[in-house]
């Protein structure tokens, strides 16, 4: 009895022990060479796997920036600044520092302001939806609500809101990584700078329809009047056919277009109550608004 | 009249959806004109026709309205009489607003060249090139559904012949009766309407295919074309979906089309009953395709019907002739209820595709809940082209396109079978559909690059 548990005791160990050198030797031989500095960016990235940066996973993203000289392009939207400092300190290269982006949706096709004219109750996923009809209101470039978007995001940075029915944005939680810009069939979902203060202005609107068509089948349509580019001081405003775009990079945040436009289809994020006055001089709110730029 | 007990079909799939043909015995009437037809620009496959009529203009009936605009595209002509009061876009069957030409309606004044007499002219003088151009020029398309223009058809590729003509007088499609009646009411038209088919592609053989549920068309044919060499009529058994191309083009022939080929590849044009009425009336009266037999059913409507409409009549003066719009309406389809679209307002104007108008009442209509797939593999075994649309669909779900390429999702005819008879109500032609309207987009902008780079 003794003698059988000694004997097979020994002789799995010393198997354990001869697999053991073998295994050491082979190792040893076909040792791989592998830069020790992927494995100290791959820990300083957030480990989302998200796709944000256009890599297939983090761990293909910190490859790519220890074989590249420079961090030109190469930019990780979840971990942001922070991060990049990290990276390219660890590389010792220079960092290349963006502005904050999150995402925002072009429509406010709301219950209210977008009646419905039918109703769809065949497979909810907006790509079929879009592949099939118009929608459920007259529009055929707004939103349909049925959250492809949501469905796409991985940080749980998107809800469909019950009371307008148009997906509403986290902008906490939102990284920018622009899934939901792929994810939504119409082009809804745009990326732009956060903004000072997370104060932003856009057009929410994306009905190239002339601007009669587009009132029709909603209220808070951009009607292409126009208005909005003669009043903004700095031609951050132009018209892509019937439809203003305000150019994100040059807007200084004034507030003066969302003023002027009659259906209210420009939206302001994150400013304090509307004054009951406009603003005063316009030179001088563009001056101070640079100066502050410059100490930022 | 009886029939040989072992009828033809196509071997594989298919599916037996209830009948429901309740306007079958139902004559075709003439619809009045409204106030004010829309004419799509854009009423077939190809480039949207270009409108050469300003507002305001005075427009007569069969006169071009819109020119083709390339190849595969066709002329649109005025539907109606009247004035040209506005040309701006318009809600059509597809659910997305396309250009059309609105005319105010004023008496109904015809082109003086239209013979408009319903004798028969059995004679044909035109010669083989004079039929395409004559076709092309009057606008007709495939009236079976596709809307393909048909001087296109008429015209094989290089290279290739065709020898043999179908007439396709399937009417596959539960509760539609247009293709039955035309061919009762005008059955000698359409054999002088095949002759003229015949002589353009220079064929000396023709099959007409009737499902075994239209003995009376069977029949008429049959006497109609007792002795004569070139034509005959051939009963085939009840089986959707039989009038889809490829199937009749195995159901009466025996050939296979080869996967992302044509019927012409194995040397037979298909063509519906349709588009040989109209064939007849462009090169015999020298009418342009202007109007089509529409049949307006539903279970709950009071007076289903065979309606002759002209095209630009809103969808709702169909149903409102038909007795009205019943109480609970929960669908209205152009079409069939198995390939058929719901329509989003009943105002969308009838085009040259309309082949039907179906008012489903809110219990038929009604979804059913989508439950996980057991794979059962019913699907598979109804797919008429032997596709695995379980398959295809979850790989369309999953984003792998490239895969489901793979698996040939490109030859789906859209039927509709397979979702038809999955018991787990899983709507798989939804994802099918756009699956191959993906790899469509990609391939066109594929195209679109090949000829950027060949230009530079």
């Amino acid at each position: 009895m003794n003698s059988t548990i000694l004997f097979t005791i020994l002789s799995l160990s010393s198997l354990g022990v001869l697999s053991g050198i073998i295994l050491f030797f082979i190792a040893k031989k076909f040792h791989v060479e592998e830069d020790p500095r992927i494995d100290d960016v791959e820990g300083v990235l957030p480990g989302a796997n998200c796709g944000g940066c256009g890599y297939p996973g983090c761990r293909k993203f910190a490859e790519v920036c220890v074989q590249s000289k420079e961090l030109e392009g190469l930019f990780c939207p979840v971990g942001g600044n922070n991060c990049m400092t990290d990276v390219a300190k660890i590389l010792g290269i220079e960092v290349i520092e963006k502005a904050a982006m999150t995402a925002v949706v072009r429509c406010n096709g709301s219950y209210q302001n977008r009646p419905r004219t039918n109703v769809y109750d065949g497979t909810t996923w907006c790509k079929i939806v879009h592949n099939l009809y118009s929608g459920e209101t007259g529009c055929s470039y707004g939103c349909m609500g049925l959250g492809d978007c949501v469905k796409s995001c991985k940080f749980d940075a998107i809800y469909i809101s019950e009371e307008t029915g148009l997906p509403v944005i986290d902008q906490d939680k939102c990284v920018a990584c622009g899934a939901c810009v792929k994810a939504c069939p119409r082009k809804l979902i745009e990326l732009r700078l956060k903004g000072k203060a997370n104060r932003r202005i856009f057009v929410a609107c994306s009905n190239p329809e002339k601007g009669g068509l587009a009132r029709k089948v909603c209220k808070a349509a951009c009607i292409g009047c126009g208005k909005c580019v003669k009043v903004c001081p700095f031609d951050a405003i132009e018209m892509k056919g019937p439809l203003a775009y305000i150019d994100f990079n040059k807007c200084k945040l004034c507030r003066k277009c969302v003023l002027e436009c009659p259906t209210g289809a420009i939206h302001e994020i994150n400013f304090p109550p509307k004054k009951s006055k406009p603003q005063p001089d316009p030179s001088g709110v563009a001056e101070k608004i640079e100066n502050k730029d410059s100490s930022a | 009249m009886k029939l040989k007990k072992e009828l033809k079909t196509f071997p594989k799939g298919g599916v037996h959806p209830a009948d429901n043909k309740l306007s079958a015995n139902r004559p075709i009437e003439e619809l009045p004109l409204p106030q004010t037809v829309a004419i799509p620009v854009s009423q077939h496959l190809g480039a949207p026709a270009k409108p050469i009529v300003a507002v305001g203009d005075t427009v007569k009936v069969g006169q071009v309205i819109a020119e083709s605009g390339g190849y595969v595209s066709t002329n649109i002509h005025a539907t109606a009489s009247g004035i040209v009061a506005k040309i701006e876009d318009v809600m059509d069957a597809t659910g997305y607003r396309r250009l059309a030409v609105i005319i105010n309606v004023e008496g109904d004044n015809w082109l003086e060249n239209i013979d408009r007499t319903p004798d028969i002219k059995s004679e044909i003088n035109a010669s083989q090139e004079e039929i395409i151009k004559k076709v092309q020029a009057d606008g007709i398309v495939g009236l079976g559904g596709a809307t393909f223009p048909l001087h296109v058809k008429l015209t094989p590729p290089k290279g290739k012949k065709a020898e043999m003509l179908l007439i396709n007088g399937v009417e596959c499609e539960p509760f539609l009766t247009a293709d039955h009646r035309l061919m009762l009411e005008k059955g000698q038209e359409i054999l002088v309407g095949i002759r003229i088919v015949m002589r353009a592609l220079d064929v000396e053989k023709t099959l007409i295919g009737i499902e075994a549920n239209k003995l009376d068309a069977i029949e008429y044919l049959r006497t109609l074309t007792e002795g004569d060499v070139g034509i005959h009529v051939i009963p085939l058994k009840v089986q959707y979906p039989q009038g889809a191309e490829k199937q009749l083009v195995e159901a009466l022939t025996s050939h296979q089309v080869p996967i992302g080929g044509l019927p012409i590849d194995v040397g037979i044009v298909v063509q519906n009953i349709g588009t040989i009425f109209a064939v007849y009336e462009s090169i015999q009266k020298n009418k342009p395709l202007v109007d089509r037999v529409i049949t307006v059913t539903g279970k709950k409507l009071i007076n289903p019907s065979n309606f002759l409409v002209r095209f630009g009549v809103p969808t709702i003066d169909l149903i409102k002739a038909a007795g009205g719009l019943p109480q609970d309406t929960g669908k209205i389809i152009s079409g069939g209820p198995m390939m058929g679209k719901a329509l989003n307002t009943s105002d969308v104007p009838v085009t040259k595709g309309t082949s039907g108008i179906l008012v489903l009442s809110k219990n038929e209509a009604k979804r059913e809940e989508v439950l996980p797939c057991i794979r059962c593999a019913r699907c598979v075994s109804h797919c008429p082209l032997g596709l695995e649309p379980y398959l295809l669909m979850s790989l369309v779900e999953k984003g792998m396109i490239d895969e489901a390429e793979k698996e040939i999702i490109t030859n789906c005819c859209e039927c509709g079978s397979c979702a038809y008879v999955c018991p787990a109500k899983r709507p798989l032609l939804d994802y099918i559909r756009l699956g191959k309207s993906i790899i469509m987009q990609r391939n066109r902008e594929a195209n679109q690059k090949a000829v950027q780079e060949a230009r530079k």
